[in-house]
């Protein structure tokens, strides 16, 4: 199980007591808003419309039991009884008074958590397949990996003031489930044909105002240079990223302007000055590092469970759930369990204290006391035993989150928007839950098959709405909301960004919009074609035609 | 009914919780945005917005800055719906802010969805 080191712990305490410090300061006034807003925002402290937002970070989506019971205790305690589980695998707090954080952060050093490296020009924390260490699809977890990035990365003086906010997601699996191709940086794990691993380092992607698909700069690197490989990006970076213009300071913009033949001969021109046996990684460290990661002790169990397959004869809604919402494990007899954070009219990744501790306690009995959490917003149970997932699944069902939609049109990922953000043009939440009632029969979500649907409330586009099979991105139109509908957005290994349909739409046609597309989708399909691939074989013609046929 | 009174009125969050907060005639701060203090002058604007920078400076609020509202029959609505936002509450939980406080502005946000 991840754990700190003795420095992390060390480290933490500090840095609360730091926090505790300057919170006294702002409150006294001895420090101005302007001097302490860029101390707050690097512990994750925000102002958003109705009070303080804290942003928790959570390493890789990993909890245990304790830390996900600590969180609940948070919501509890300190805020409004819930949180929200974010797009970055975070979990944010909406209620927040300044007066309590150093105490939060107190309670979540007490469980080895903390906000740091949430906000701010830093590299951010690092995301990862939510899957991992327990996906069938897996070369390996890729979670080490992670982890010996965040401790390089760690108020690394050199790219702690870089000249935007940079983001590096992780992934060990063939099937990309980290969105890797659109962040700053990307590494994806390939084997080669004599069986050994190297990565491939992707570059330049991200969302936002300017959405761009990475470019890929190496195609194995091994796995020892990663360090100083990613050294001599972030160098190049800090030396030519714009820092003039906000909007254009991302990596992706530089890779663009300077086109990615130039960045990457800058690159290995940097790393070429590199004093490389300083800068690699020693295989004692990694392995090291790798031994917090270490498979929790699995029992060698026969791949069919006929407790698991009755319970589902005797039981089609059980039966509908295992369907969506189970995935491949990598050992035999054990399910990966997704339990989705989209109930039926719900706030995307709500969920509350009572909900938390019940799927800690389900952590704690049926998956080596291990929780996952999702950038789309809904929880996993990574290692549970095909016998147990009925027993699961009924508990589940108690406290409201045995939504079976996991991967379909239910399972929209949304901002928190104009209902919380400050930053927001529009309203998201309000959005995804008018969609989620269109589509709430259950037969139709499965005939209608895996979708994504993406909303984010404004341009800066926490919703990833980009990469959405349909995205929705709320603007403001004269004081008004209006949401406009891209179509064939994919974050997976074929990454794509959508292109948008046409004009925009009041709030309330969203929904309905969103039906006629689908209802079109299901008119030209090829059998078994999922929404994605017809439109790429389609293209936006017919959705248009549907959508904006006059009368 | 009553002609609406137009004019600018100056919000901040409260530096110690957050709270959106409106200032008052009286040179208070109030989480109702009905108590909310209308400038309907340039210069009437202007003097709130320096009594309200001289609060930030006695750190009790920060972020201070003029809106445009009108009052209707004693109840104030903000222009943008940001701001009814922000005097309401989410409007996804309605049991939560001030709107579940009695602290809500009179006017809706935008429209339900």
């Amino acid at each position: 199980m991840y754990r700190y080191d003795e420095f992390d712990h060390q480290f933490v305490r500090d840095r609360t007591n730091q926090f505790r410090n300057q919170a006294e300061r702002r409150l006294s006034g001895e420090l101005t808003e302007e001097e302490f807003r860029p101390l707050r925002l690097m512990n994750g402290l925000y102002l958003q419309l109705h009070a303080y937002m804290l942003r928790v970070a959570i390493p890789y989506g990993t909890l245990s039991s304790r830390q996900m019971r600590q969180l609940a205790l948070i919501a509890e305690k300190w805020d409004r009884g819930y949180g929200h589980f974010t797009t970055r695998q975070n979990i944010q707090y909406n209620w927040i008074k300044l007066e309590d954080t150093a105490d939060i952060l107190d309670a979540l050093a007490e469980v080895e958590m903390h906000a740091i490296q949430t906000s701010g020009n830093c590299i951010r924390n690092v995301t990862t397949d939510h899957w991992a260490g327990a996906a069938a699809d897996e070369i390996a977890d890729p979670r080490p990996v992670g982890e010996l990035l965040r401790q390089w990365s760690s108020l690394h003086p050199e790219f702690s003031y870089l000249p935007r906010k940079f983001k590096i997601a992780v992934t060990g699996a063939p099937n990309d489930r980290a969105a890797v191709k659109v962040h700053d940086i990307g590494l994806r794990l390939h084997k080669n044909g004599e069986g050994e691993i190297g990565w491939e380092v992707i570059v330049g992607g991200g969302l936002g105002r300017t959405p761009m698909v990475g470019v890929t700069v190496r195609d194995f690197l091994p796995q020892h240079e990663l360090i100083g490989y990613l050294e001599a990006i972030m160098r190049v970076y800090n030396l030519y990223g714009r820092r003039d213009n906000k909007y254009k300071a991302r990596i992706k913009i530089l890779v663009h302007e300077i086109g990615a033949e130039t960045f990457k001969a800058e690159v290995e021109a940097e790393y070429a000055k590199r004093p490389h046996p300083s800068t690699e990684v020693e295989e004692r460290e990694l392995k090291r590092i790798a031994a917090y990661f270490a498979a929790p002790p699995l029992e060698k169990l026969p791949r069919w469970s006929p407790s698991f397959e009755e319970a589902k004869l005797a039981n089609p809604a059980f039966a509908r759930w295992t369907k969506n919402n189970l995935g491949p494990h990598q050992a035999d007899g054990y399910a990966i369990v997704n339990i989705s954070l989209k109930p039926e009219g719900g706030i995307p990744g709500d969920a509350t204290a009572d909900q938390m501790r019940v799927m800690a306690d389900l952590a704690e009995r049926y998956s080596f006391d291990e929780l996952r959490v999702s950038h789309a917003q809904n929880i996993v149970l990574p290692h549970v035993k095909k016998d147990d997932v009925f027993a699961v699944y009924q508990a589940l069902e108690k406290v409201e989150l045995a939504a079976a939609n996991y991967g379909l049109a239910g399972d929209i990922i949304a901002c928190p928007g104009l209902d919380y953000c400050a930053l927001a043009t529009a309203r998201s939440i309000p959005i995804a839950q008018s969609i989620s009632r269109k589509f709430a029969d259950s037969k139709k979500q499965d005939e209608i098959g895996k979708l994504k649907i993406n909303i984010s409330g404004c341009i800066n586009a926490c919703g990833h709405h980009h990469v959405g099979h349909i995205g929705i991105l709320g603007l403001d139109k004269k004081g008004e909301e209006f949401y406009q509908i891209t179509l064939g957005g994919s974050s997976a290994e074929s990454a794509s960004i959508g292109t948008i349909l046409g004009p925009g739409f009041a709030g309330h046609e969203v929904a309905d919009a969103i039906e006629t597309i689908l209802d079109t989708y299901l008119k030209l399909r090829d059998p078994g074609e999922e929404f994605l691939a017809t439109y790429r074989r389609l293209g936006a013609k017919p959705f248009k035609e549907a959508l904006y046929a006059t009368a | 009914m009553t002609t609406p009174e137009k004019g600018q009125l100056v919000t901040a969050n409260r530096l110690r919780d957050g709270i959106a907060v409106f200032l008052t005639r009286s040179g208070d701060w109030s989480e109702t945005i009905d108590d909310a203090v209308l400038a309907q002058e340039p210069q009437a604007a202007a003097a709130l917005e320096a009594r309200a920078k001289d609060d930030e400076k006695k750190t009790i609020v920060s972020g201070a800055y003029l809106i445009d509202a009108e009052r209707i029959g004693g109840r104030v609505r903000a222009a943008h719906i940001r701001e009814r936002m922000r005097a309401l509450g989410p409007t996804v939980r309605l049991d939560l802010g001030k709107q579940a406080e009695g602290k809500g502005a009179g006017f809706a946000a935008p429209e339900g969805v």
